[in-house]
């Protein structure tokens, strides 16, 4: 638990919503301008704080899916079904609405380009937005440290970013990416649709050898049993940081 | 906060979280989610120890079944975590840290909660004191889940969640407070839930 930073303070900004895009059935990637955005590392998120008309509010914390760019922000928001804010947010904010953010927030789920050390990222789902971000930080600063992807979805259908995941496996100094499907695997897909198993974790994922931190994000229980898993593989548990969220089923 | 903010066009809300146990800005849950920074560490009670340090030096240690000697009390409480869920009227069981803290000899303002998996926290010692918080071994009368900070975690329950160390192994006294953990990462201080004290700065 080696990092202490000099936080600056965080302090609510309005946002103006400039593009809803579907990211797939059930999630959106909303674009976000905030004048003044301080800028953020790879793995933080930001509150979301909406007003009624009649002056209630409801906040709700989200992971930046972007890269840091100037004054635009961009969140992949993923519809929890009767949720209070999800569903306005994937389903109906129109360009031009106004919403409050507050952030940067969190320093330690976080990845920094100066980091050197081979990074092996495991997302459970809407897992994968925080570690989108450590991706396309990685790109945009060059980095060419190993960094492989494990991303567990249900099918084929519920990947995000698929495009531009093919992109940055297949640029120089790529990132290794490993889909594991749970329910519905693609046409030709040599394995049985299962859950994440340490056989895969002992096959796609960097060996303990090669020292990697592992950045783990998901559903509470997928986290709980990859961090297991890794720790059985021989990750020194200090160098294995999760983010957990979403129901818990208990 | 501003006293005017633009509206959301087209944004309801459900109102679901108007009750008067619910801090500002806090949701409920009947849930229980899950937080931690890294992997739940195994701790075999046998190796169990919970240690409490003075300013001075001064040290005193339980082992399990010492622990478990002392006498414990069912808790009835709010738990309110950062990340804006509630949970409302949870049970517990532990020992009430009046009884580890008594005849500790100390002028210390500040404790450091340590934990197992090198997690750390810091609470001023009058919130430690005077009923306000326990080691918690039981949760709605099972065994605390290793997830939830088994075998034992602080409950700290008026202060935001992330003050009630999962996994706790003992405390520090201070004469001068210092940043945990989380404190470093960007949280408050002290993180009062009804004043929204949840970030460095606010």
């Amino acid at each position: 638990m080696e990092r202490t930073a000099i936080h600056r303070r965080v302090e609510w900004r309005t946002a103006t919503v400039v593009e809803r895009r579907k990211e797939t059935d059930s999630a959106s990637t909303l674009e976000l301008h905030v004048a003044g955005w301080p800028g953020h590392d790879a793995g933080q998120h930001v509150d979301v704080r909406l007003t009624a008309a009649d002056g209630y509010t409801a906040v709700r914390t989200y992971s930046i899916a972007s890269a840091p760019d100037g004054d635009n922000l961009e969140l992949t928001i993923e519809l929890l079904p009767d949720g209070e804010v999800s569903p306005y947010l994937v389903e109906s904010v129109a360009p031009g609405s106004p919403v409050d953010v507050l952030g940067p927030i969190g320093g330690w789920f976080v990845w920094h380009p100066e980091q050197t050390e081979p990074i092996q990222l495991i997302a459970g789902g809407s897992g994968i937005v925080p570690l989108m971000c450590m991706l396309r930080t990685r790109a945009q600063h060059n980095v060419t440290a190993p960094f492989h992807l494990l991303y567990s979805v249900r099918g084929p259908e519920s990947i995000y970013y698929a495009d531009e995941l093919a992109r940055l496996a297949a640029a120089d100094f790529g990132a290794a990416i490993t889909f594991a499907y749970t329910r519905t695997a693609p046409p030709n897909w040599p394995a049985k649709p299962q859950r994440v198993r340490a056989e895969l974790i002992a096959t796609a994922a960097l060996p303990a050898s090669q020292h990697p931190t592992a950045y783990v994000c998901g559903p509470t229980a997928f986290v709980e049993v990859v961090a297991g898993m890794l720790t059985q593989a021989g990750y020194d548990a200090s160098r294995i940081k999760t983010e957990r969220f979403g129901p818990t089923g208990k | 906060m501003s006293d005017r903010r633009p509206a959301t066009p087209g944004f309801v809300g459900k109102r679901r979280s108007e009750h008067a146990a619910l801090p500002p800005g806090q949701y409920l849950t009947t849930d229980f989610p899950v937080l931690s920074a890294g992997p739940t560490p195994p701790i075999p009670l046998d190796k169990w120890a919970f240690s409490l340090v003075t300013e001075t030096g001064a040290a005193k240690e339980w082992s399990w079944s010492q622990f478990r000697a002392l006498p414990s009390e069912p808790i009835v409480t709010d738990i309110h975590c950062v990340t804006r869920w509630s949970k409302l009227g949870t049970h517990w069981e532990g020992v009430s840290l009046d009884t580890l803290l008594a005849g500790v000899e100390t002028s210390a303002g500040f404790a450091m909660a340590h934990s197992y998996a090198g997690y750390t926290t810091n609470v001023p010692l009058a919130d430690l004191c005077g009923g306000k918080a326990w080691i918690a071994f039981r949760f709605d009368e099972k065994d605390l889940e290793p997830e939830h900070g088994g075998p034992a975690r602080l409950l700290v329950p008026h202060l935001y969640f992330w003050k009630s160390a999962k996994w706790v192994r003992g405390l520090t006294l201070m004469g001068e407070d210092e940043p945990g953990f989380w404190e470093q990462n960007g949280y408050h201080m002290y993180g009062d839930p009804w004043k929204e004290q949840r970030y460095t700065g606010e």
